[in-house]
């Protein structure tokens, strides 16, 4: 890192977002051949950074079904000696334990990635299902159910899960709860207070007075005009979960080893970058696109929702 | 002279009894440190300490110490009856002498003269008796009380303390060195637990517990050639990485528990790394009543089924030594070179668990980094080479929190740790004798048992090395506890701190002394 | 989780909104409604922090004793602090001492009362939040706003991209970093520790590292909100109206569509400044800065009860004022709050 200089810098970064852009195009390019309709329209529409995004969570969701075929060693094999360097027979070296890190890397994706998908589904699940009942019934089960959010919100969420993590223990199953509940409430705030906007409107008005049904009434009429702000946090909560574990792993809780985490994996290496050894940094730039390239998915498409043409 | 006799072949019961007292009767106190460094000892500059221990739950109350920053602390405020020297040998401190009856039940301790609290108050008899009693009794609060419970009755006669125990013990003056047995004032026959006022090389001035503690030095201090440093700051970092920094960027000079893993850059940034091999070691500790764990033939698959040497390499980037599965150090009087070292052998593994009438087996193994740091790496290792030897080892991580009330002694096998003690004594009867409320392998092995009483009054030097040496043998052959390492103690200091050849391996911060035996160059 | 990043809904008009008063006198009603409402809020955690507490695994006298617990010094300390007492009496004990303003006494740090390990600490976090919000929400305002008017154009992407990548690495890690480039060469120090008697610019020079990592934390999530609330409001008629009178772009964001954005902005910096105050206990550890939140996980692990109540009602009753100000705030820059219908 030191020998780099700022210019060595300066210039991959500049290589990088080049590199990326022209992936993106590429991509694009590709898409619309294959595609067709108003698919194609749209994603002729892309722009370069919502193409990129939608690039690279395609490699993620592919590295992480195929990680078994793709990883040349298994997840927890003691494969050499530790901290060997980069090298053929181990792309990214290997770790304090001698494990293949581009191993650990790969099996990492479909752990985080899966971890995280189903912490955020579930929360959203959980989330907006209660957040459209407050907004639709109102009343005082709106106000109770809100209120008792307000409390769970008041208590600080780190020290929240580290009070659940040590009454239910720390499996895997119940780090999936515990995040899931606290960041319901979150997503219950936001769910609630769109859908109430929705609610008073004219015609949700008139599809009560056609005597709709409240489950015809969500999923035709309300979700669909709710979905642009729950999906944009869907975009950013998505890659919280892996900072949460990450700074669970900090306190001592988090996800159990040997399994690879990129959030876990992050804090065994990260007093390496002290000494300006960048090890750390592969599992952290792992996390840090994933973001990156969700958000600028989540990005043209709010644009695009928001109706705005400049 | 004492530590001479120790290095020649270690003390005999009578020449360490006899040569306490005559080191004292001939006003000889070396200090520890002092004989064979090089430069002398400079007084002045202010020491800052950062420790991998201590948090805001701290007191002063030594019935409460329980981690490494208070103990180092309490070693700078206070002084004990007996202090252990760096060479392992046992030396006066309040007590100037001490004289056992003839079967070792009855021990006068003689007090010294002269020496007094910060608050002025001279050291009395009285004091003495006040701080141990404090921690026996009923209603004793203190983690100090199965170590005191063989104390039957404390008595004063003049400037002597005399002790009358359950049974002889020929090792009753190393307990008095204990860290949680500090001479404390007292009035009417109790100490004020809470109180600051030592008789100690340094004077608390400040104490905000997980922030920092401040001392100055003691000017009246009554050994003359300790506590160097005009003060000290002692603080808690419990980051790893955050200690590792504070000393690369000089806001500290001395931090404990180094990242092993990252000790080869430290060390190219110009930091001295102190490296003490000494009883500490790590376990992996079966419940011998629970099953498969009742069968010697599976506790020695698994024994067999640990790569020593690689886990001392990984698990401490090689700052240690492999266990050879007794809790006996090389540092000790009595350790048994003799004995072969257990080896990684998955055939020998094999061969004991058909003996069993096994084929294979499958064992879960509680972890977490409160027992030691990395051993739930320490048991995904053991989980790869036990593998090779047809055992599957499923790797628990329990949390860290209420690890010791909850996991250890409760799951039937887990990882743990000993500090270690400084006698075979006091290790075997803590950890392994029959009934001890610390035996976490619930072992329980009728020869050990009678040899351990045996040996604890035996008087014959040889004697008493065959004894213990059959003992660790048994241990090592049929115990529960699987010990692949025994981890150094590592410290890092910056160049501007100097410290005696010898540093004493019975605890970290060379035996929690640094601030009294070392200084800056 | 661990960063807030709630999108943040509309203001929330707690139950009963006074109708038909208006001006300030109802939003001096308002405010008395949700304090009161606070006050319930703080009851009920203060409930559940005690409840989970008391779910925990072992008690104080085990946590204290760790290693050396035996069945006889565990129930003797029991005894000496009165752990032995069922659960609800223990309870109102405490509160009964609270509603009279007694904290209790620290069961681990030799009886000191509660009230005296708080005071310095909540200063000390009390200072580092002012200090990385007195940073990061100018900062964030601005990069919002220069976002919003340049929209799509290389500094949005730039800025915006930077942001999430600041915000995609943990805490720690941005700490670890900062440490590396900028106190390892000597311009910071890494420990943030401030001595006794210290002026404040020996604070402030000795905190900015700490304050920097949560200047990056934080700073993304309003600058994104600041972006998007305002962009939001950029296609509604009244805004298409002020361009077509062709007035230039910063003067429509500035004067027409940034205070209708304050209610959406003021409830993202409430929630983050929330967060500044209860969340940081990683940034704490990593600068060993003694705040309420390494008191707070100290004293979890030690079950040092009345210690452990009293911070989580700092932390709760932070959340609670802050929200509410914001709520104040949004409600005083819209008109259609301050009057309603």
């Amino acid at each position: 890192m030191d020998a780099f200089g700022p210019l060595g810098w300066l210039l991959l970064i500049a290589g990088f977002v080049a590199g990326a852009a022209a992936a993106g195009w590429l991509f694009r390019a590709g898409l619309v051949l294959v595609t067709r309709g108003e698919l194609r329209r749209s994603l002729r529409g892309a722009p370069l950074t919502a193409s990129f995004g939608m690039l690279v969570i395609l490699i993620y969701l592919f590295v992480a079904v195929f990680a078994p075929l793709l990883a040349p060693y298994g997840e927890r094999a003691v494969v050499g000696a530790q901290f060997l360097p980069w090298s053929e027979a181990h792309w990214l070296g290997t770790d304090n334990l001698g494990r293949d890190m581009a191993s650990r890397m790969i099996y990492g994706a479909r752990n985080t990635v899966g971890i995280a998908l189903a912490t955020t589904l579930l929360a959203f699940l959980l989330g907006t299902a209660l957040g459209l009942l407050a907004a639709i019934l109102g009343g005082w089960i709106d106000q109770g159910m809100s209120r008792i959010v307000d409390v769970f919100m008041a208590i600080p969420s780190l020290i929240f899960a580290l009070l659940l993590l040590t009454i239910f223990g720390t499996s895997i199953v119940t780090l999936i709860l515990v995040i899931a509940v606290i960041d319901a409430t979150r997503v219950y705030r936001i769910a609630r207070s769109v859908a109430q906007g929705i609610v008073v409107m004219d015609f949700i008005e008139a599809a009560r007075l056609r005597g709709e049904g409240m489950v015809r009434l969500v999923f035709r009429e309300i979700l669909p005009n709710a979905m642009a702000p729950l999906v944009a946090e869907f975009g950013l909560r998505f890659c919280f979960v892996f900072l949460a574990i990450s700074a669970l792993s900090f306190l001592g809780l988090g996800i159990q080893p040997p399994t690879a985490d990129w959030g876990s994996m992050v804090r065994e290496n990260a007093t390496l970058i002290t000494f300006g050894d960048i090890t750390p940094l592969l599992p952290a730039g792992a996390i840090a696109l994933l973001t990156v390239a969700i958000n600028f998915v989540v990005d043209w498409q709010l644009y695009r929702a928001s109706g705005l043409k400049d | 002279m004492l530590h001479r006799l120790n290095r020649a072949g270690g003390v005999t019961r009578r020449t360490l009894l006899q040569g306490a007292s005559a080191v004292a009767a001939s006003g000889l106190i070396l200090p520890a440190g002092m004989r064979a460094a090089a430069a002398e000892p400079r007084r002045g500059g202010i020491l800052r300490v950062a420790m991998g221990h201590g948090n805001t739950g701290d007191s002063l109350d030594p019935a409460t110490w329980d981690n490494a920053y208070v103990q180092v602390l309490s070693s700078a405020i206070h002084n004990y009856l007996t202090e252990i020297d760096t060479d392992g040998s046992l030396i006066p401190e309040i007590a100037e002498s001490w004289e056992p009856s003839s079967d070792a039940t009855e021990w006068t301790f003689v007090i010294r003269d002269g020496v007094t609290f910060h608050s002025g108050k001279t050291v009395t008899a009285e004091d003495v008796a006040a701080s141990i009693d404090y921690h026996r009794g009923e209603d004793s609060t203190s983690a100090a009380k199965p170590i005191v419970e063989a104390i039957t009755d404390i008595r004063v006669d003049g400037n002597t303390v005399i002790f009358t125990l359950e049974a002889g013990n020929a090792d009753f003056p190393f307990i008095m060195s204990d860290y949680h047995l500090p001479i404390m004032p007292s009035s009417d026959g109790r100490i004020d637990p809470t109180s600051a006022d030592g008789c100690g090389g340094y004077v608390l001035d400040h104490f905000e517990p997980g922030v920092e503690a401040r001392l100055t030095r003691n000017p009246d201090y009554w050994k003359t050639h300790r506590a160097h440093f005009d003060g000290l700051v002692l603080m808690p970092i419990i980051d790893a990485a955050a200690r590792q920094n504070a000393l690369i960027t000089g806001e500290v000079d001395v931090i404990d528990r180094v990242d092993t893993s990252t000790v080869h850059l430290l060390e190219r940034a110009g930091i001295r790394i102190i490296s003490v091999p000494g009883t500490q070691h790590y376990t992996f500790v079966m419940d011998s009543r629970a099953d498969p764990f009742t069968d010697n033939n599976v506790r020695l698959a698994l024994k067999y089924a640990v790569d020593r040497q690689d886990m001392v390499d990984k698990i401490l980037s090689g700052f240690g030594v492999p266990g050879n599965d007794h809790p006996i150090g090389r540092s000790n009087r009595f350790h048994a070179d003799e004995l072969e070292q257990r080896e990684f052998d998955p055939e020998r593994a094999r061969h004991h668990l058909r003996e069993a009438g096994l084929d294979e087996l499958r064992v879960s193994l509680s972890a977490s980094d409160a027992a030691f740091g990395g051993a739930v790496d320490a048991a995904v290792l053991f989980a790869e080479t036990a593998a090779q030897a047809g055992i599957t080892i499923d790797v628990v991580r329990e949390p860290s929190d209420g690890y010791w009330s909850n996991v250890w002694m409760v799951k039937p096998f887990v990882a743990s740790y000993w500090g270690g003690r400084p006698t075979e004594d006091w290790m075997f009867s803590t950890g392994y004798a029959a009934g001890a409320p610390w035996n976490d392998g619930f072992w329980e092995h009728e020869r050990f048992n009678e040899l351990l009483v045996a040996a604890r009054s035996e008087l014959d030097e040889e004697r008493r090395r065959e004894m213990y040496e059959e003992m660790q043998r048994i241990v090592r052959d049929e115990g529960s506890t699987v010990i692949p390492m025994f981890a150094n103690y590592v410290m890092a200091v910056s160049d501007a701190v100097a410290t005696p050849d010898e540093i004493g391996a019975n605890w970290t911060m060379d035996g929690f002394r640094a601030p009294e035996r070392w200084w800056f160059a | 989780m661990v960063r807030v990043v709630d999108t943040p809904p509309a203001p929330t008009p707690a139950p009963g909104t006074p109708k038909g008063r208006p001006g300030i006198a109802h939003v001096w009603i308002m405010v008395g409604q949700r304090l009161a409402l606070g006050l319930l809020t703080l009851f009920v955690v203060s409930l559940l922090i005690f409840g989970a507490t008391e779910l925990l695994p072992g008690d104080f006298a085990e946590a204290v004793l760790g290693q050396a617990a035996t069945p006889e010094t565990v129930a003797a300390i029991r005894r000496e602090l009165g752990l032995d007492q069922p659960a609800p009496v223990r309870y109102f004990d405490w509160l009964g001492g609270v509603l009279q303003g007694d904290f209790g006494r620290s069961l681990a740090s030799g009886n000191r009362p509660v009230a005296d390990m708080i005071g310095n600490r909540l200063g000390n976090t009390l200072f580092l939040a002012g200090y990385a919000a007195a940073m990061a929400v100018p900062l964030a305002l601005i990069l919002g706003i220069l976002a919003a008017l340049w929209r799509n154009s290389v500094f949005d992407r730039a800025s915006n991209s930077a942001a999430l990548g600041a915000i995609s690495f943990p805490e720690f890690f941005v700490a670890y970093i900062l440490i590396f480039l900028l106190a390892q060469s000597g311009y910071f120090p890494s420990m943030a520790r401030v001595p006794a008697g210290a002026d404040l610019g020996e604070r402030l020079y000795r905190a900015f590292l700490p304050a920097l990592t949560l200047t990056l934390v934080v700073t993304a999530h309003m600058m994104r909100m600041t972006r998007a609330a305002i962009i939001n409001l950029l296609a509604s008629p009244y805004i298409e109206m002020a361009r077509l009178k062709g007035m230039s772009p910063m003067r429509v964001i500035l004067r027409h569509a940034l205070p209708n954005a304050i209610a959406p902005i003021a409830n993202v910096v409430a929630i983050n400044m929330a967060y500044l105050i209860t969340g940081v206990v990683v940034v704490e550890v990593v600068f060993v800065y003694p705040g309420l939140g390494q008191l707070m996980v100290d004293s979890v692990a030690r079950r040092d009860i009345p210690v452990v109540q009293a911070v989580a009602l700092i932390f709760a009753a932070a959340y609670v004022l802050l929200n509410l100000a914001a709520d104040v705030i949004s409600t005083l820059s819209n008109p259609r709050l301050l009057y309603p219908r």
